[in-house]
């Protein structure tokens, strides 16, 4: 779906009515009839829930004594905007995160992209597949495999550091990866790129989309390769980077995996992995504070759609669509 | 001041610099594979080491025990001794504080052979010894048959719940007009950027008014009301489907859910195998749901949340957690490696179209 075809939709909606035939009417009915899943689903299981989880955010909540619930007005909101500084440390924190892994992946993605995309490497396929694999891999063993190999003692990466730069790396005064508070999201960063595949192959059929007929009279006119990456590449897949982007920031936000596996959500070191998620969770299922915890639920989904709005609020300046509307 | 060089280059043949080129960017690749895939190296080599060995100086990186060497009937250690101003690997039958006895293994006939120096000073030879026992026991101390079964049963349950309800959704949208048709789909496709917190606690506590939290039917029983991005795949799969196929059969007097399931179903089965795999492995991934309505019962725990708890207990042995680690990325890998076609584009269908 992209930002044009997003316009046309809302568009269509304002359009108007005229009654339905009775052909029209029974196509209908069938229509309904095969969209019933989703839309009892879309009921039961978000639009509901959506409504009850901000009811709930106005009190005081505890599923094992749920008789005691009390209505507290937006005590909670007050509580987690202005009181708890927690929620905007732990925000902080989340962005802080994000604007390290994110660009790094993205940028990682689209380098083997392009990589594999070039003529010039022999035996793409195997690559493409070896480069995906570990994405395939269940994160939490994807988690349990690099806090091996970033161990400060025993993991390779200190030993391959300090063979061949001989700044030591290892031991208690060696590089502590994931006990530092300087390096940890850079340690979480490195586990992130092995969930590379999905955009990895994204951004390559993105980029073997582009017709081959502008690099060639990019060619004739003399553009260098990097002029051909700025000026041809890097433009026409802007809608598949956008939208790379805008998932890549949702899911930024629920971050919680990694910490929850290393350190059950201590967010060790110095609080440095206590992310907007585990801190969630910890109110909401470990305290128990439900109201509470459906406050932060809300205001996170409405970080989330600022940040979506915003971003889809950007997307005329830098992405290109070729179908744009006239 | 040096001349500049006015003569102009004659470029190399096309032949050589596609050479060039070919040679750099494939080693560049291969550098960056062989960093990438590091970590996985280290996990296997680990998995096989014994539990001491990371603790001992001196000892190699690859999977290795103390060496011994059988003399006589007795099992005696096996040292590295500098003689003859090379370095030997002998075994150490009588030591003494001043000198000490070796015999060497390579040429036992020689007899014992005395060396002058404190024993305790040389290390130890270092045989290469792959513990593949530590496989069975990281698979019997995390009970790993009881792990699978959980995760089998819940990502090919809710797998035959996603993809039959999402196929019928996908239909209905692909093939049938009715007002409202564009902002339904809007509101679907935007479901998959909600943030899942949202919709939570309510959920959580209606499951919990259910009896519910602590069964499986939290995870299982949503999968069966269809899902954003599975919709999309498939509509768009079954909107290059010929609708001849579906109008001579509506002439034939076929109504809808017969031409669904005799023409659409069978039409689609890339686009199902597709659905199939993401969701089997969005399923064997998952960690948040389980850990939220399973805490507390091992018995139904998946891999991933079992993978865990077994990671807080024994996080000493690093050995038995990186092969269970491999255990259980063993499944998806090998799935993924006979299936990477279909599955490779179904997740670019999903992310180049939307």
């Amino acid at each position: 779906m992209t930002v044009a075809e997003f316009g046309k939709a809302v568009k269509n909606l304002k359009g108007k009515r005229t009654p339905l035939t009775i052909k029209q009417k029974r196509e209908a009915r069938w229509g309904f009839f095969f969209l019933s899943p989703w839309m009892i689903g879309f009921l039961l299981f978000y639009l509901l829930p959506m409504i009850a989880s901000f009811a709930f955010s106005l009190t005081k909540f505890n599923p094992a004594v749920p008789d005691e619930t009390v209505y507290i007005g937006f005590t909670n909101w007050i509580r987690a905007i202005f009181r708890d500084k927690e929620v905007l440390l732990s925000f902080t924190r989340t962005i802080h995160f994000a604007a390290i892994s994110l660009p790094v992946g993205l940028i990682f993605a689209l380098f083997l992209a392009i990589l594999l995309n070039s003529e010039n490497v022999i035996g793409k396929t195997i690559y493409r597949t070896l480069f995906y694999m570990p994405s395939m891999i269940p994160l939490v063993a994807t988690v349990l495999i690099w806090n091996g190999v970033l161990n400060e003692h025993t993991g390779w990466i200190n030993i391959l550091i300090e063979r061949f730069t001989g700044i030591q790396a290892t031991g208690t005064d060696g590089i502590r990866w994931l006990a530092d508070p300087q390096l940890v999201y850079y340690a979480y960063t490195m586990f992130g790129l092995w969930g590379v595949g999905n955009a990895m192959i994204i951004f390559l059929a993105a980029v073997q989309g582009v017709p081959t007929e502008l690099y060639e009279a990019a060619e004739i006119d003399g553009a260098s390769w990097f002029r051909r990456l700025f000026s041809i590449t890097l433009p026409l897949i802007t809608p598949v980077i956008f939208y790379q982007l805008v998932l890549g920031v949702i899911g930024s936000l629920q971050y919680f995996l990694a910490p929850f596996v290393l350190n059950q959500g201590t967010g060790f070191p110095e609080g440095k992995t206590r992310f907007y998620m585990v801190y969630f969770y910890k109110q909401s299922f470990s305290f128990f504070n439900m109201g509470y915890g459906a406050t932060l639920a809300w205001l996170m989904f409405i970080v989330a759609l600022i940040i979506t709005i915003f971003l889809f609020g950007t997307a005329k300046y830098w992405v290109y669509y070729a179908t744009e509307e006239k | 001041m040096p001349e500049k060089n006015t003569e102009v280059r004659k470029p190399l043949p096309k032949k050589i610099r596609d050479l060039i080129s070919s040679t750099l960017l494939t080693g560049m690749t291969w550098g960056i594979l062989v960093l990438f895939l590091l970590p996985m190296a280290f996990g296997i080599v680990t998995a096989l080491k014994t539990e001491s060995q990371a603790g001992k100086l001196g000892a190699p990186w690859y999977p290795a025990t103390e060496a011994t060497y059988e003399y006589e009937g007795e099992k005696y250690d096996i040292y590295l001794v500098p003689i003859d101003g090379e370095i030997k690997e002998m075994a150490l039958i009588k030591s003494g504080r001043q000198e000490s006895q070796f015999v060497d293994p390579e040429n036992p006939e020689a007899g014992l052979i005395t060396w002058e120096g404190a024993w305790r000073s040389l290390e130890r030879g270092w045989e290469f010894d792959p513990q593949w026992g530590n496989f069975v026991s990281a698979w019997k101390t995390v009970n790993f048959p009881r792990l699978l079964w959980n995760t089998i049963k819940y990502a090919g349950i809710t797998t035959i719940g996603a993809v039959l309800s999402s196929a019928l959704v996908a239909y209905g949208f692909a093939r049938f007009s009715f007002p409202g048709k564009n902002i339904f789909f809007m509101l679907m496709l935007s479901t998959v950027i909600l943030p899942g917190a949202v919709t939570l606690i309510p959920t959580y506590f209606v499951y919990l008014q259910l009896g519910w939290v602590g069964t499986w039917l939290p995870l299982m029983v949503p999968a069966f009301f269809s899902w954003g991005t599975n919709v999309f795949l498939i509509r768009q799969f079954i909107m290059t489907i010929p609708i001849d196929l579906d109008e001579a059969a509506m002439i034939d007097g076929a109504s809808p859910l017969r031409i669904f399931f005799s023409i659409i179903l069978p039409q689609s089965v890339p686009a199902l195998t597709a659905v199939s795999l993401f969701h089997f492995f969005w399923a064997w991934n998952d960690f948040f749901n389980p850990l939220i309505y399973l805490t507390g019962n091992p018995d139904k725990y998946p891999i991933t949340v079992g993978l865990t708890a077994f990671n807080r207990l024994y996080s000493q042995q690093s050995n038995l957690i990186q092969a269970s680690a491999l255990i259980t990325a063993v499944i998806p890998v090998i799935i993924f490696f006979f299936a990477q076609r279909i599955f490779m584009q179904g997740v670019v269908i999903t992310g180049v179209e939307k």
